[in-house]
């Protein structure tokens, strides 16, 4: 058997005293692609902090291993050293820190947590245009402060491009669908899909099911009230398409109870 | 206004003995140089019951007996080119406790048609004869302290229609001696019509010692002439440096004024203009970064006295440790000055919990026709962008010190002078987390 990417047992988080997360229980092998699907306010967007190690999220029970290693253990910038990756729902503006700046010398965090030597500008230089090419980002952007005055399209493309280049095995994506319009769903669905591959695994935080026709999930597991109420192959996303998320509600006490 | 000071008595015999030293040179100015004595006498050292001096306390300068600084300090060209600006090349004078180091200075390849010479030895030079004291008022008791005492300190003059690019670079260095020691540098900046000059203004000292610097600068910026100015204080974390910019604007003028302030135990940055010539341009731009201990009190005063002006006040500081900070800009729009355009903007990031800032607009306006806009602000660094940066791989305090960098950021970018403004960026990033990693981006 091999040992999952990720495992996630019994996982409980609480925001400002609040219960959010009520025992999740969730095991992602490398290569697969998993989907989480769920109403607003179930906990989507907390679990995707929680793993990238957001300290306003108190753990208070349960486990997650990572690559054999304790994830809880790690602060947020180890776990993006060790190949965990979160693009957000809502990205933050940095004004004054330039996209090339920051992606640089994130690029060479990373490097020098794995014993590797820094990229210098020429290579970083190279490896922002091939990937820019993957996600049909203008590369002036870059040059621009982070995020700051970019459309809520151009704040989701620079997610995966930050992703592309930083190359993590497993990605989190937050409701990166959420407002794109069609050009833009399957400019993301081509990032994610080029990256696909044997050691790589994939979260799709989605609200809608649209996404999981680009991106084609392996699983899918509903999210509701902090605990996942049902999983399933991608046939799961279009049955909640149909029957709307009352369905899983009212499913859910009986999963729960199991 | 005389209950808000102290009067005092204090370095009367260190006045009559200057008045003993100077030479025939200096009869000129010997009335307002005694009224300017007697005036400091009247006033005192401002307490912090004073309107202007609320927040800065000069007790511990009062309590100091500080005495006229000795010249013939053992000081070497290597000590001064290692402060930075030797790589821009250019000229340098250097004074070392107040005076001038010709050894030390380098005035060779001075362009036609300016000039730079040492107060010291151009006492009576037409352009000081008619300058010196008529901008600087003796309102301001520090000021009268320095004309009191003013021997020595640079005199640049630009001629008509000359425009040199180059910097002059001026160098105050104090030594640590076996008594504390108080420096009066007096400098005199005139630059006519037509003509522009780039002069930086650069404290700095041996790591310790009890140092007082006490700067006036007058700076005349005739019709159409420009003016860029840089004040840079590095001086030792102990040491008390009060400089005063004064500068007086003609028509269709400009100014840029950069004060960067990394040194100094307790620093007042007095920046006080008088735009008496219609359309002149001003801009006034500074950065702080007290840590610790220090203390850096930064009052603008800029009075509109004429219509069609603008100005611009930009002052950002960062704080950290339990260090504190202070902002006054006032912006003053006299009777007739319509058409005034100034805007004053103070922006602020605490580092640590015990670090504080107290900043005040202050607007006097007397005329209707004018556009005066104000904004202080006082943050934390943003918890949520450090977390994004942190999300990617950054460590903690390189996340920091990239958010702090950006901060200053937008203060270095307004210094046009590339090599300038290369180098102050050097200097800063010094003094942030992480520089090995910041200086790779750079
Ligand atoms: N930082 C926070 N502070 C307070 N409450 C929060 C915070 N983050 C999330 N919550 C609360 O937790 C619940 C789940 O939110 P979230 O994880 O964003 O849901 P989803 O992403 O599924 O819409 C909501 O009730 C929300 O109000
Ligand atoms: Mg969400």
């Amino acid at each position: 058997m091999t040992t999952p990417l990720i495992e996630i047992k019994n996982l409980h988080a609480s925001v400002d005293g609040q219960e959010i997360l009520k025992g999740l229980d969730l095991t992602i092998n490398a290569g697969e692609v998993h989907s989480i699907m769920g109403p607003n306010g179930s906990g989507k967007s907390t679990l995707a902090n929680v793993l990238a190690g957001k300290e306003d999220y108190e753990v208070t029970d349960g486990s997650v291993v990572f690559h054999g290693k304790d994830l809880l253990d790690m602060d947020a910038s180890e776990r993006a050293c060790e190949g965990l990756f979160l693009a957000f729902q809502y990205p933050v503006e940095i004004p004054g820190v330039s996209g090339m700046q920051f992606l640089r010398a994130a690029i060479n965090a990373k490097r020098e947590h794995h014993g590797l030597e820094e990229l210098d500008a020429i290579n970083v230089m190279k490896l922002f245009r091939e990937k820019a090419k993957l996600v049909e980002l203008d590369l002036d952007m870059l040059k621009r402060s982070v995020n700051e005055g970019f459309s809520g399209g151009e704040k989701k493309r620079n997610e995966i491009f930050q992703m592309a280049v930083l190359e993590p095995t497993f990605s989190v994506l937050d409701e990166t669908d959420s407002g794109l319009d069609i050009d833009a769903l399957r400019i993301v669905a081509d990032g994610v899909n080029t990256m696909r591959d044997p050691e790589r695994a994939f979260l799709v935080i989605t609200h809608y099911q649209r996404l999981l026709n680009y991106i084609v999930p392996d699983f899918v597991h509903v999210l509701v009230d902090g605990r996942i109420v049902h999983s399933g192959g991608k046939e799961l996303a279009l049955e909640l398409e149909d029957k709307g998320y009352a369905w899983v509600d009212d499913e859910a006490p009986a999963a729960a109870a199991k | 206004m005389a209950q808000l000071m102290e009067p005092t008595n204090l370095y009367a015999a260190d006045f009559d003995r200057l008045v003993g030293r100077l030479d025939g040179a200096w009869s000129h100015f010997a009335d307002a140089r005694r009224a300017a004595f007697d005036r400091f006498n009247e006033l005192g050292f401002p307490t912090t019951k004073h309107e202007e001096w609320r927040f800065t306390n000069l007790q511990p300068i009062v309590k100091t007996a500080f005495v006229p600084a000795e010249p013939g300090a053992a000081v070497t060209t290597d000590t001064i080119d290692h402060l930075a600006f030797a790589a821009i090349g250019g000229c340098r004078i250097v004074f070392v406790d107040g005076f001038y180091r010709s050894d030390l200075s380098n005035l060779a390849d001075l362009p036609a048609g300016m000039r730079v010479l040492s107060l010291g030895e151009a006492a009576d030079d037409a352009l000081v004869c008619d300058h010196l004291g008529r901008y600087a008022t003796t309102d301001d008791s520090l000021t009268a302290l320095n004309t009191a005492f003013a021997a020595d300190g640079v005199v640049v003059h630009v001629e008509k229609n000359v425009n040199v690019e180059q910097p002059i670079h001026v160098v105050y260095y104090s030594t640590a001696g076996d008594r504390p020691q108080v420096t009066h540098p007096r400098n005199l900046i005139v630059v006519e019509t037509g003509g522009s000059a780039t002069v930086i203004e650069h404290y700095a000292s041996d790591e310790t010692g009890d140092i007082f610097s006490n700067a006036v600068t007058e700076a005349v910026i005739a019709d159409n002439a420009q003016l860029h100015h840089y004040l840079l204080e590095r001086e030792h974390e102990q040491a008390f440096n009060v400089a005063t910019l004064r500068v007086q604007q003609g028509r269709d003028s400009r100014l840029e004024s950069h004060s960067i302030l990394l040194g100094g135990g307790l620093v007042r940055n007095n920046i006080h203009v008088e735009m008496t010539g219609e359309g002149a341009h001003g801009l006034i731009n500074g950065l702080y970064l007290p840590h610790g201990d220090q203390h850096m009190d930064n009052h603008m005063r800029v009075v509109h006295a004429a219509p069609h002006c603008d100005s611009r006040q930009y002052y950002k500081g960062i704080l950290d440790g339990s260090s504190s900070g202070v902002f006054t800009g006032r912006i003053v729009v006299n009777e007739g000055a319509q058409k005034t355009d100034a805007v004053q903007s103070n922006t602020n990031l605490l580092l640590s919990n015990s670090a504080r800032i107290d900043t005040k607009p202050q607007l006097e306006i007397y005329a209707d026709d004018v556009k005066c806009t104000h904004g202080a602000t006082t943050g934390q660094i943003d918890e949520k962008a450090l977390f994004y940066l942190r999300s990617r791989g950054l460590s903690e305090s390189a996340a920091r010190g990239l958010l702090i960098y950006a901060f200053a950021h937008e203060s270095i970018d307004r210094m046009k002078l590339e090599a300038v403004r290369g180098i102050i960026e050097k200097l800063l990033v010094h003094r942030l987390p992480q520089i090995e990693l910041l200086e790779g981006l750079l």
